[in-house]
């Protein structure tokens, strides 16, 4: 299925659609968001862009086997968790780093961490089911 | 040096095995063997320290709230054992390594061995019955991996899962047995149990928890019905039979009836189940080995045998009982050891090792037909090897028992008589007589293979004829141990004077042997071959015929609710939310019909109205698109509903999954067959009853929640730290990543195996598919 307009369309949104994953992802810690929904997004972007212009183009966009990705997610929200064991706490308990960067606070956490592995999840099992049943119709 | 580490190097070195084999080539069992060696030096030191009636304890916190240590208690008892295990150990490798040679996989036998070693150390090191437990079920697995160790013949691996489920199944009963010692004691530790025993033996669980801990033993130590797993377990290398299947690992069971025998023995119920089953093992088990003419499974019945004598013994509990079984346990170990490394050697050399179609090989094989000589003697029992005093020993204990002693005695003269007759089987035919020309050229075999052997065999008759090396030390202590009383003294010696025992070992031997001269006409006769398919088959079979009935009901069960069709699982699920949660609901809860409708604003009632709509459009739907179409609407609408009540997170989730969803069921919809063909109106009356079930019921859940005044604990508490403590204002998301972290950590490996899942469906469905095609074709 060639569509123009959607392959048109698809050109602006999916930037966009990324960047908004994305946008939701790092706000989730203080606003509506986080790993699960900005996984979500991002999922979408991706098959929007399967559905305008096939999954083989996507796949080589995407540069990494959405199987893989399942597992590199698990394996980050993992390393999380050891990191609280490491420093002696509890399995999964955050550890924060708080540092001034241009005058303003900041801190990061083994939260974010855990939330990348969630968010690569979503995307890797979303397109891994989405793109098998899209070239099971071809 | 600690126990642990002890315990820990052995574990360590395993992991190194393959690399060793690698790397030392033909030296490598030797390499290796340094490790067990240096332990057993280790233990050995601690000899003189264990005689001056000390015991050492070790303790290292584990899981605390459970009351499970990693704790360690070395006294007589334990110290023989670890000297039995790193000792035979140290040869086993020396023997493997020759044995194993040219096996490309020896690497992997090197890892499994010194993997059971390591357990099997812990097993009789153990003080914390948890500990012990975890230690015994590794041994289960080693053994597993060792008896499977030739996994391309169909029989090895039957065996290898005969051994680990008849030991594995024993093992959870034992662990139960274990759990309700620790409640009625309350303590997990061994060696504080042993003041406890007045409760326990007077405790209304006593009975249930002592039958639970046999089946452990029991099952671990092969005794009758469970024997049948041991000589199947000749599947495995025979350096491995030697030391698992002989020496050690089968030991464990009477290990640890000795080792609780002062918490748990000296009771009726004791006295009489421990006693008997161990006779008949005894007797059993002495018969089998006759029915037989593969030497290891002479072997193995015969070692069936002792640890029958060993279980008997440990039931009588009396004072001449518990020094025949530390005698018995260390006189076995070392001729039991030595003769199946002998006959290992022999299978290895004449590549065969039926004794049918071996003999002569004294001359060809000087050395390992003495040692396997001096061992067999020690096996019947012949002065002045330790298995004579073992013997005796035994003999004294029968005669001085407290139940039936007359049958114990009987059963005792009958199964030695056999014993006897094994013996000579395995000394005599393969090395005397005129040699036959073997499969292979016979040639005497290699250092690494009769040294064992030599060790083994030649201690018998030091220890045998030298006894004050070993009775006021770990005789004593082993002996003392077992039976709880810290001032037993035991001394040896080989000649008591003219005594019952006396003679009966003289009526024994001679008869034995006349059982031996008769053995070829006796053994191929219809009726002891029918002895041996009742008693050496027979549980064996009632063992497959379980395993086959279990099979089967599993296959039943499965067929029938994994049908494979969609709809039918669906029926399933709903049917039993509908049935179980509806009955909790009526049960547990009064549930209100009353609904209050005040206070509901007009754009509310329109949202809820274009749901009920969507959900009619899509029953009534004449195709799959428009009914994903409808139920989309009615998703959107849904998420309509989050966001008026202040869920943000929520919607944008509702809506998101509801876009991917309609994707997905649009994908899949293209293969699905249009419904309105495959649904009859009966089936559709029958859906449509328990698609409004479900709906009524969780309508109903909705109205009892909403009856319940509403706890704002949770809310508070997250609302007061997730700033303070996580640092993020977003409590939902806050609470996924950090308070509840495991939570989502297992869904998202719930979401990750369902891909694999889903993704193996979609790819296997199509090969399959294609292959059916291409056999109509």
């Amino acid at each position: 299925m060639k569509s123009v307009i959607l392959q048109t369309a698809t050109r602006l949104l999916f930037p966009l659609l990324l960047i908004f994953s994305l946008f939701l992802f790092f706000r989730g810690h203080n606003e509506p968001g986080g790993g699960f929904i900005g996984g979500l997004v991002g999922a979408s972007a991706f098959v929007l862009f399967a559905i305008a212009f096939g999954t083989e183009v996507t796949r080589k966009l995407l540069r990494m086997d959405p199987r893989v990705m399942v597992g590199w997610g698990l394996l980050f929200a993992l390393i999380s968790g050891i990191m609280s064991m490491m420093a002696g706490d509890s399995f999964f308990t955050g550890q924060w780093v708080f540092f001034t960067l241009f005058g303003s606070e900041l801190y990061v956490g083994s939260p974010l961490i855990f939330d990348i592995g969630v968010y690569l999840v979503v995307v890797g099992f979303t397109l891994a089911v989405i793109f098998a049943l899209e070239e099971e119709d071809n | 040096m600690t126990i642990l580490f002890s315990v820990l190097l052995i574990f360590a070195v395993a992991f190194f095995g393959p690399m060793a084999a690698k790397y030392f080539k033909t030296y490598s069992g030797w390499a290796l063997a340094v490790v067990p060696f240096a332990v057993f030096v280790w233990f050995a030191g601690f000899i003189p320290v264990i005689s001056d009636g000390n015991v050492i304890n070790e303790s290292y916190v584990w899981v605390s709230f459970l009351g499970v240590n990693m704790s360690f208690y070395l006294d007589g008892l334990s110290l023989m054992f670890a000297l039995i295990v790193t000792g035979v150990g140290t040869f086993i490798m020396i023997y493997g390594g020759g044995y194993l040679a040219s096996d490309p996989n020896i690497g992997r036998f090197y890892f499994s061995v010194l993997l059971f070693m390591g357990s099997m150390l812990g097993v009789v090191l153990a003080d914390n019955i948890i500990s012990l437990f975890i230690f015994w079920e590794l041994t289960s697995i080693s053994s597993y991996l060792l008896i499977g160790y030739k996994h391309d013949k169909e029989d090895s691996r039957k065996s290898a899962l005969q051994a680990l489920l008849v030991t594995g199944s024993g093992g959870l009963a034992m662990l139960a047995g274990f759990i309700l010692l620790s409640i009625m004691t309350g303590t997990m530790e061994i060696s504080e149990m042993f003041s406890e025993s007045g409760i326990v033996s007077e405790h209304p669980w006593y009975l249930g928890m002592l039958i639970l801990v046999l089946l452990g033993a029991f099952t671990k130590s092969a005794q009758f019905p469970f024997h049948f797993w041991l000589p199947g377990a000749m599947a495995a290398p025979t350096p491995v039979s030697a030391y698992l299947h002989s020496a050690t690992m089968v030991k464990a069971g009477v290990y640890l009836l000795a080792r609780l025998s002062p918490v748990i023995g000296g009771t009726i119920e004791w006295t009489y189940i421990v006693t008997l089953f161990g006779a008949v093992t005894m007797l059993i088990g002495a018969w089998l080995a006759l029915a037989h003419t593969d030497l290891k499974k002479v072997l193995a019945y015969s070692t069936v045998m002792a640890l029958g004598t060993l279980t008997m013994l440990l039931g009588m509990g009396h004072e001449y009982a518990v020094q025949a079984v530390a005698v018995f346990i260390l006189g076995h170990s070392l001729y039991k050891g030595a003769l199946f490394m002998v006959a290992g050697t022999v299978d290895h050399e004449a590549g065969t090792r039926d004794i049918r179609f071996i003999s002569g090989l004294r001359k060809t094989m000087p050395l390992t037909a003495t040692f396997g000589c001096i061992a067999a003697l020690s096996m019947a029992g012949f002065a002045p090897m330790l298995g004579f005093i073992g013997k005796e020993l035994v003999y004294e204990a029968a005669l001085s028992a407290s139940i039936f002693p007359l049958f114990l005695i009987t059963a005792a003269v009958l199964a030695n008589v056999a014993v006897v007759a094994s013996s000579a089987i395995v000394a005599i035919r393969p090395f005397f007589g005129e040699y036959k020309e073997h499969e292979k050229h016979v040639h005497e075999a290699p250092l690494s293979m009769w040294i064992g052997p030599a060790f083994l065999s030649v201690l018998s008759i030091v220890f045998g004829i030298l006894p004050f090396l070993i009775d006021g030390s770990i005789i004593t202590k082993a002996a003392a141990s077992i039976a709880g009383t810290p001032e037993l003294v035991v001394s040896l010696s080989l000649w008591h004077g003219i005594n019952t025992a006396l003679i009966l070992s003289v009526l024994t031997f001679a008869s034995g042997v006349g059982v031996y001269l008769v053995w070829n006409k006796f053994r191929d006769t219809k009726g002891f071959q029918g002895y041996d398919r009742w008693m050496g088959e027979g549980p064996k079979n009632g063992y497959e015929n379980i395993l086959a009935g279990i099979l089967s009901f599993a296959a039943v069960q499965t067929r029938f609710f994994q049908n494979g069709y969609l709809r039918y699982y669906l029926l399933t699920l709903l049917s039993f939310f509908v049935l179980l949660v509806g009955f909790t609901l009526f049960s547990q809860t009064n549930v209100s019909l009353l609904i209050d409708l005040t206070g509901i604003h007009f754009y509310e009632w329109t949202i809820a109205i274009v749901i009920v709509a969507a959900a009619f459009a899509a029953v009534m739907a004449g195709s799959g698109l428009v009914a994903i179409a409808a139920l989309g609407v009615a998703g959107y609408s849904i998420s309509l509903l989050y966001v008026l009540f202040s869920a943000p997170d929520l919607a944008i989730t509702q809506v998101l999954v509801e876009t991917l969803t309609v994707i997905l069921v649009a994908l899949v919809l293209i293969h699905i067959p249009k419904f309105t063909a495959t649904t009859s109106t009966s089936s559709k009356v029958r859906d449509g009853i328990i698609a409004a079930s479900v709906g009524t019921i969780v309508t109903l859940i909705v109205l009892a929640v909403l009856a319940v005044d509403f706890d704002p604990f949770m809310t508070d508490y997250f609302a007061e730290n997730s700033y303070t403590v996580a640092y993020g204002r977003n409590i939902v998301n806050v609470i996924l990543v950090d308070f509840r972290a495991l939570d989502t950590f297992g869904e998202i490996v719930v979401i990750g195996v369902a891909g694999v899942g889903v993704y193996g469906l979609i790819k296997l469905g199509k090969s399959l598919f294609r292959k059916e095609e291409g056999k109509t074709v």
